[in-house]
């Protein structure tokens, strides 16, 4: 059983805020990813959960102890780091053991461990050689087999596949899915590439500027994004934002357009839609066009309509160019409201 | 306009070469300077005493031993020699063992004064021996330190540790952080994983450094020649008797002097240049 709980944890660096107020449960055996843009608080958090960074204030609980004053050695975790941190000094071999030396492990489970997570991580051809003969996609490797040895309740991951490039990262991706969903760990795996992101996670929570935004499964997060934020930031291209008013009771005004939409306590509010939502018909959104970028399946169209801008997924079969002008009718069970406000969806 | 940037460039060019010129000119007055001593030392030091006062001076040596040979056999010169291996090797003890910690918190802890600390490291070469040497002198009386090899070492790793700090203090900065981490995730107490991660891979740096304390102390004449009577460290030895002993001796024991200097400091080239902020390559 290894539940994480982490209750009203915040981290101050000097007079800088870098979590505000945190709670969160990771499940057991639960895959988590931490998903925020660059310097939101992501590693803090980690690294708070690991040990490496005391909290300012409040508890992390690993399974049923509360670790916060545990050094890294008695939490029952296992970290990987972003530059790997291979120690230079030993065999591939050695350093998949190391950990297991330091538990004091016979020699004989020692040799059946670094074995099996060397064949699970397919570098049983490298278990001689030292990390400087090593490409970066086999130190990665390296680092998750020594995790893995340690067969820890949790295994904490900072971005750990940024290092490589496009294609490698794909593949250990995919690799690293299925290890880590045999391996029954519960997984904590910072990143800040959203596909990957979606690609991992059981959940994902959203971090913005040392707050959690929104933790749920990546479909959730995708379809209805607790903030405006998280419709922003998820999703390439990202949401599309316009202005409304109000018409009406659950009436507003959209780009002249009236549509239904939700009681909110204000005159303006937020309409949003995903690129992909729309679609060309009679009686839609006016938009002009003003660049199109053809994808292959999909052609992104970007348009101005009354200053905003707005962009759709449309066939690539169809025919456009700048100037033109277009009418997009929004999926009507997929349109979303974001109060400008408070910045929070508005159901 | 042709002919104009035809002048531009040959005046560029002869700039060039000129300055080129300057840089060459200044290698070679550099390696003069350093090498023509020790190689004139190296010849006397090798030849036999009547060659040393002959002239003209010979270009080569002729390898006799019999200047070496009477330098170690001269009354005092092993004794002194004795007292110069063990005064620096506790100066290199002393400056290590103070240093490396000092390093390795300055690398690896923030806390409050950490600047000032670094500046004051460094103050401690600001100082003139000269001037500290009497009032040390009457200290070290009335502590009874005076004239013991612990004594004359502990001011020689006062010498040496601002060397020893800074060495260790880039050595350590590094060392990726990470890996220290990862060990204390992988099991490892802090000491434990000093011992078993950092200590392996800044063994070489530290080695060099303590050589480096080695060569100060082998090297320091002034603080050995004041504060020592009995127990002349080699340096002080040849100092008090320059002016009564026969220039064979002077040479072969300004050999002796040098020679080690000479060889740590080779070995250990890599790491010097490292603090420098110079590549070797
Ligand atoms: N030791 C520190 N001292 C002061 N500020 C720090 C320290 N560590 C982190 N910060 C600040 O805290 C904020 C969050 O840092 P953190 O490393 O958690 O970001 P991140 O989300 O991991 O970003 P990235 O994706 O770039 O790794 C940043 O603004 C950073 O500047
Ligand atoms: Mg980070």
């Amino acid at each position: 059983m290894a539940e994480i709980r982490i209750k009203n944890v915040a981290k101050q660096f000097g007079a800088f805020t870098a979590l505000h107020s945190v709670d969160m449960t990771i499940r057991d055996r639960e895959f988590m990813v931490l998903l925020g843009a660059s310097g939101c608080g992501k590693t803090t958090l980690l690294r708070i959960i690991a040990g490496l960074e005391t909290p300012s204030q409040g508890e992390v609980w690993i399974g049923d102890r509360r670790v916060d004053k545990l050094p890294p050695r008695e939490r029952g975790i296992a970290m990987v780091f972003q530059n790997y941190a291979v120690f230079p000094h030993l065999t591939v071999f050695e350093n998949i053991a190391f950990g297991l030396r330091m538990a004091k492990l016979p020699q004989s489970e020692v040799d059946r461990r670094v074995k099996r997570t060397a064949e699970l991580m397919h570098i049983e051809q490298l278990l001689k050689r030292y990390s400087g003969q090593l490409s970066g996609g086999q130190r990665q490797r390296v680092a998750v087999a020594r995790a893995l040895a340690m067969e820890p309740d949790v295994i904490l991951m900072d971005e750990p596949l940024s290092n490589l490039d496009a294609l490698l990262r794909l593949e250990m991706r995919a690799e690293l899915k299925g290890v880590l969903a045999e391996s029954k760990t519960t997984t904590i795996y910072v990143t800040h590439d959203q596909v990957e992101a979606m690609s991992l996670a059981d959940r994902i929570s959203v971090m913005n500027g040392g707050y959690i935004v929104q933790s749920a499964d990546p479909v959730e997060v995708y379809r209805n994004p607790a903030a405006r934020f998280v419709g922003s930031f998820i999703g390439n291209p990202p949401m599309n934002f316009l202005p409304a008013t109000r018409a009406g009771t659950n009436q507003w005004t959209v780009a002249g357009r009236v549509v239904p939409g939700p009681n909110a306590p204000r005159d303006r509010i937020e309409f949003a839609i995903r690129p992909e939502d729309m679609r060309l018909g009679e009686d839609g959104i006016p938009a002009t066009v003003r660049v199109v970028e053809p994808l292959g399946a999909h052609t992104l169209v970007t348009t101005d309509v009354d200053g905003s801008m707005l962009r759709a997924l449309v066939d690539s079969d169809l025919s456009v160019a700048p100037g033109d002008h277009l009418s997009l009718v929004p999926q009507p069970d997929r349109v979303r409201w974001f109060d400008p406000e408070t910045m929070e969806a508005v159901r | 306009m042709t002919t104009a940037t035809d002048t531009v460039s040959v005046t560029r060019d002869e700039v060039r070469s000129a300055s080129k010129w300057l840089f060459v000119a200044g290698v070679v007055m550099l390696c003069i300077w350093v090498l023509l001593p020790i190689y004139f030392l190296m010849i006397n030091a090798l030849s036999s005493p009547e060659e040393v006062t002959s002239f003209p001076k010979r270009m080569f040596p002729s390898f006799d031993l019999a200047s070496v040979t009477f330098f170690f056999k001269f009354q005092g010169v092993l004794r002194a020699l004795w007292n110069s291996v063990q005064v620096a090797s506790l100066t290199m003890i002393l400056a290590i063992g103070l240093g490396a910690p000092a390093g390795y918190a300055l690398s690896r802890f923030d806390f409050r004064g950490k600047e000032a600390f670094r500046f004051l490291v460094i103050m401690t070469r600001a100082f003139p021996l000269p001037l500290l040497a009497l009032p040390l002198a009457i200290m070290f009386i009335r502590t009874g330190l005076d004239d013991t090899i612990l004594g004359l070492a502990l001011v020689h790793a006062t010498l040496a540790l601002p060397f020893a700090v800074l060495i260790t203090f880039s050595l350590f900065s590094g060392i990726p952080v990470e890996l220290e981490e990862a060990a204390w995730t992988l099991g490892c107490t802090r000491i434990q994983a000093f011992y078993k991660v950092i200590l392996p891979l800044a063994l070489p740096g530290i080695a060099a450094s303590a050589v480096f304390a080695f060569v100060i102390s082998w090297n320091e004449v002034f603080a050995a020649a004041v504060l020592t009577i009995q127990n002349r460290t080699l340096t002080a030895f040849l100092l008090q008797s320059l002016d009564v002993s026969p220039l064979p001796l002077k040479f072969a024991g300004g050999a002796m002097l040098v020679l080690p200097a000479l060889i740590f400091i080779f070995a250990v080239r890599k790491y010097l240049f490292a603090m420098w902020g110079i590549a070797n390559r």
